[in-house]
C-alpha cells in the first residue's frame, strides 16, 4: 500500500528524441492517494493504458520519475514493485486449477502454505468461486475466467495498488454491474489502492471517488464525478462526460457579456483578461439550457429532434450552424421549431484554446 | 423426412472412388494377397495362409529375427532422436528473436536443412564423416578421437543420429516457434505481476500452450523416423555388420535383394499396423493427457 506519485512522466515510443506532440504520454505530474479508488477514462488511443503499465512497471518511462511513498522506482522491476494488474482479457494458466491459478502469485513469493490457502478461500468467497476451486480454469466460461483474473490481483494483501486495465470488457452487463459493486466492495474492506482503467463513463463515475480524464496523451482533469460534471476543466471533458455532452459555442467574450450569434449572454462572472489571440468558447450543459417560446432575451434556435429519456426530454436545436442540446422543461411542448433558448448563466463556462478560463 | 435423392451425386463421388481404389486398396490387397502366398518365381505362386505372419514374430527363425531386431533398432533409434529433437527444437525456439529483421534471418537458416532432399543430406553426411577427406572425420581424427562410422557400431549409430537431429530438429523448432508466437503478451505481463520466474513461465504459459503443436511434431517426427530408409542408407547401407538396419532397409533386401514377395508383403502389412498402432497410442495419449482428470476432479 503506497502513495503513488508521477513527476513529469512521459512516455514516448518512438524514442526520446521525438517530437513532444507524438509522445503516447505527454508529460504529467500527479499524485495517487494510499487507499484512493481511481479511474482512467478516456477514449481509444489517449495513454490510458500507456500509463498504467508505467506504474505497473511493464513499460520503462522516456523521461520522468515514479515514486511509491517518496521512494523511487523507476527502473524497479514489476515484482520489486509489488503491484497487482488484471488484463483486458482473461489470462489463466491452462494446466492449473482454479485454486492454484488464485496461489500462483502467493506461490511465487513465498508466502507460507497455509497463508495461501487462507487467502486464496477468502477471495474464491468473495468472487464467489469457492464451488469451482478444484476445478480446471480452462474448462469455465470467459465471466469466470476473468473473475479468476480478478482474484489473482486481488489475492495479495500487500500490494502497493491494484491496477484494472478495461478488465469487464468480455463481461456480460448483468454480470458487470455485480462484479463492479463487488470491487467497490473490495476496496472499501481491503483499503487498496485501485486505479481503474476504462472508456466507459458509467463504468468509471460508478466505480471511483476520483476520475482522471486522458485526452490525446495528456491528463486533462483529475476530480470527483460532480466536479467533472459542474466545472469541467477543458472542453474535451466537457462533452466526453455526460449524456448528451457539454454544448461547446465559440463567442465573443468581454467582461460580462458573451456574444453569439449577435445575441448578447449575460455570464455570472466577469472575464476581463482573457489571453489575446486564444480561440474563445462558451460551454454549457444540456440540464442548464432552457427551451421556450421565442421572445426577447432569449437566442433563437430550430428544433430538429426531441430526444425522449423518459424522465428528461432533451432538444436537438440549431443555432445558426452549430448543433445544440437543450432540455425541454416538463410541461412544455414546442409549438412550432422555432424557439428560444435560456442559459443558467451560474453555468456557463468560458473556455480559451479548449481550456477553462476562471472569471472574476 | 424425405432425403433427396439426387443419383447425379454418383457421378461426382464415383471418381474418388475409383482413385482411391487404384491408388490405395488396389495395391494394399495385392500387398495382402501376396503375404499369405509364397513364389519360387516365374510367377508361379502357393498359398502359406498366415505362415510369413507366424515366422515373423518367432525369433529362432530367419525371417523373424531379422525383423524383431530391426524393429529394435527403429524404436531405440526412434526414442534417442523423439528425445534429442524435440527438447532441443523448444530450446532453440525458445532462444529464437520474438521480433525484427532477426525473425526472417533465423526462419530461413533453419528451414534449409528441411529443403534438402533425403539422399543428398545422406550424402553430404557420407562425405562429411569420412576420416580421410570430411570436415568432421577428419577433425574427429587429428584431435585424436578414433571414428570411423564405416566399421565402428556406435560411431555408425552417433553419426545417423547426428544427422537425423540436424536434419530434423529444425521442424520441431518451427512447429514450437509458431506455437510460441500464439501466445498474447498479455500471458507474460501477467505472469511478471505474478511474479512467476523463467521456469515458471515456461511450464505455466509456454509448455501448454505448445501442447497443440508439440503433438503434432511428436507424431510427424515420430512416423518418418520409423519410416527412415535413404539416409542410413547412402551413409551406412545399414552396416558394420547389420547394425544401422532398420524395418524399412531389411524390407528393400527382402523384396528386390531376395525377391522374396510373400515375407516382404508379410513384413510391410506388420511395418503398417505398428505405425498406425503407435500414432493412435500416442495421439489418444497426448490429446487426453489433459482432460483424463476432468471426471475425478468435477466430482470432487
Amino acid at each position: 500500500m503506497a502513495r503513488i506519485d508521477l513527476v513529469d512522466l512521459a512516455q514516448s515510443y518512438n524514442g526520446n528524441d521525438a517530437d513532444i506532440e507524438s509522445f503516447a504520454l505527454k508529460p504529467v505530474t500527479m499524485t495517487w492517494r494510499q487507499g484512493g479508488a481511481y479511474a482512467l477514462l478516456g477514449p481509444s488511443g489517449c495513454g490510458k493504458t500507456t500509463l498504467l503499465n508505467l506504474i505497473s512497471g511493464i513499460l520503462t518511462p522516456s523521461r520522468g520519475k515514479i515514486l511509491f511513498d517518496g521512494k523511487d522506482i523507476t527502473q524497479a522491476s514489476t515484482r520489486e514493485r509489488n503491484i497487482a494488474q488484471v488484463f483486458q482479457f482473461p489470462v489463466i494458466y491452462d494446466t492449473m486449477t482454479v485454486g492454484e491459478n488464485l496461489a500462483f502469485p502467493l506461490k511465487n513469493r513465498g508466502v507460507p502454505r497455509a497463508e495461501i490457502d487462507k487467502r486464496v478461500a477468502e477471495i474464491a468467497r468473495l468472487l464467489d468461486l469457492t464451488p469451482d476451486l478444484h476445478r480446471k480454469a480452462t474448462r469455465l466460461t470467459a465471466d469466470a475466467k476473468q473473475k479468476i483474473s480478478l482474484g489473482r490481483g486481488l489475492v495479495r494483501s500487500d500490494v502497493a495498488a491494484v491496477l484494472f486495465d478495461e478488465p469487464l470488457t468480455v463481461i456480460d452487463p448483468e454480470l458487470k454491474w455485480q462484479l463492479r459493486s463487488k470491487l467497490k466492495a473490495l476496496h472499501r474492506e481491503l483499503d487498496l489502492t485501485m486505479i481503474y482503467v476504462t472508456h466507459d463513463q458509467t463504468e468509471a463515475l460508478t466505480f471511483a471517488d476520483t476520475v482522471v480524464v486522458m485526452h490525446d496523451g495528456r491528463v486533462v482533469q483529475s476530480g470527483t464525478p460532480a466536479e467533472l460534471f459542474d466545472k469541467p476543466a477543458h472542453t474535451f471533458v466537457g462533452y466526453f462526460i455526460g449524456s448528451p455532452g457539454m454544448n461547446i459555442l465559440s463567442a465573443d467574450v468581454k467582461g460580462r457579456e458573451a456574444r453569439i450569434d449577435g445575441h448578447t449572454l449575460t455570464l455570472a462572472h466577469s472575464y476581463d483578461a482573457l489571453p489575446a489571440g486564444a480561440k474563445i468558447e462558451i460551454g454549457v450543459r444540456p440540464e442548464f439550457v432552457d427551451v421556450a417560446a421565442p421572445g426577447p432575451g432569449l437566442l433563437d434556435a430550430n428544433i430538429e429532434r426531441i430526444d425522449d429519456l423518459g424522465r428528461i426530454r432533451f432538444a436537438r436545436v440549431r443555432v445558426g450552424d452549430v448543433k445544440f442540446a437543450a432540455r425541454i422543461p416538463s410541461g412544455f411542448s414546442p409549438s412550432s421549431s422555432s424557439i428560444g433558448l435560456r442559459f443558467d448563466p451560474a453555468h456557463v463556462h468560458v473556455y480559451a484554446d479548449s481550456r477553462l478560463v476562471e472569471g472574476a | 423426412m424425405d432425403k433427396t435423392i439426387n443419383n447425379k451425386a454418383w457421378f461426382l463421388v464415383l471418381p474418388v472412388f475409383l482413385l482411391v481404389a487404384f491408388s490405395a486398396i488396389l495395391p494394399l490387397m495385392t500387398v495382402v494377397n501376396y503375404s499369405l502366398q509364397d513364389t519360387f518365381g516365374n510367377n508361379q505362386f502357393f498359398w502359406n495362409g498366415v505362415g510369413w505372419f507366424k515366422e515373423l514374430l518367432d525369433p529362432s527363425t530367419d525371417l523373424g529375427g531379422r525383423f524383431l531386431a530391426s524393429l529394435g533398432r527403429n524404436l531405440v533409434f526412434s526414442a534417442v532422436i523423439l528425445a534429442i529433437e524435440v527438447p532441443l527444437g523448444i530450446v532453440v525456439a525458445l532462444s529464437m528473436p520474438r521480433g525484427g529483421w532477426t525473425v526472417a534471418f533465423c526462419l530461413v537458416t533453419l528451414a534449409l536443412p528441411l529443403l534438402i532432399p533425403w539422399n543428398v543430406v545422406g550424402t553430404i553426411w557420407q562425405i562429411f564423416g569420412r576420416p580421410d577427406i570430411g570436415l568432421l572425420g577428419y577433425t574427429l581424427t587429428s584431435m585424436g578421437i578414433d571414428y570411423n562410422y564405416v566399421s565402428n557400431d556406435v560411431d555408425a549409430w552417433v553419426t545417423v543420429i547426428v544427422m537425423d537431429v540436424w536434419h530434423w530438429t529444425s521442424l520441431v523448432a518451427l512447429l514450437c516457434y509458431a506455437g510460441l508466437k500464439s501466445i498474447p503478451d498479455a500471458y507474460y505481463q501477467a505472469a511478471q505481476i505474478d511474479g512467476a520466474s523463467r521456469w515458471a513461465v515456461f511450464t505455466a504459459i509456454q509448455l501448454p500452450k505448445m501442447h497443440r503443436v508439440l503433438l503434432i511434431a511428436v507424431l510427424l517426427r515420430f512416423m518418418d523416423s520409423f519410416m527412415i530408409y535413404t539416409e542410413p542408407f547412402v551413409v551406412t547401407g545399414g552396416g558394420p555388420g547389420n547394425s544401422t538396419t532398420f524395418i524399412s532397409i531389411e524390407l528393400v533386401k527382402i523384396a528386390l535383394g531376395q525377391f522374396d514377395l510373400g515375407k516382404a508383403a508379410a513384413l510391410s502389412l506388420v511395418y503398417n499396423l505398428i505405425i498406425l498402432i503407435v500414432c493412435w497410442v500416442f495421439y489418444t495419449i497426448m490429446t487426453h493427457a489433459g482432460t483424463e482428470r476432468r471426471p475425478a476432479e468435477g466430482g470432487a
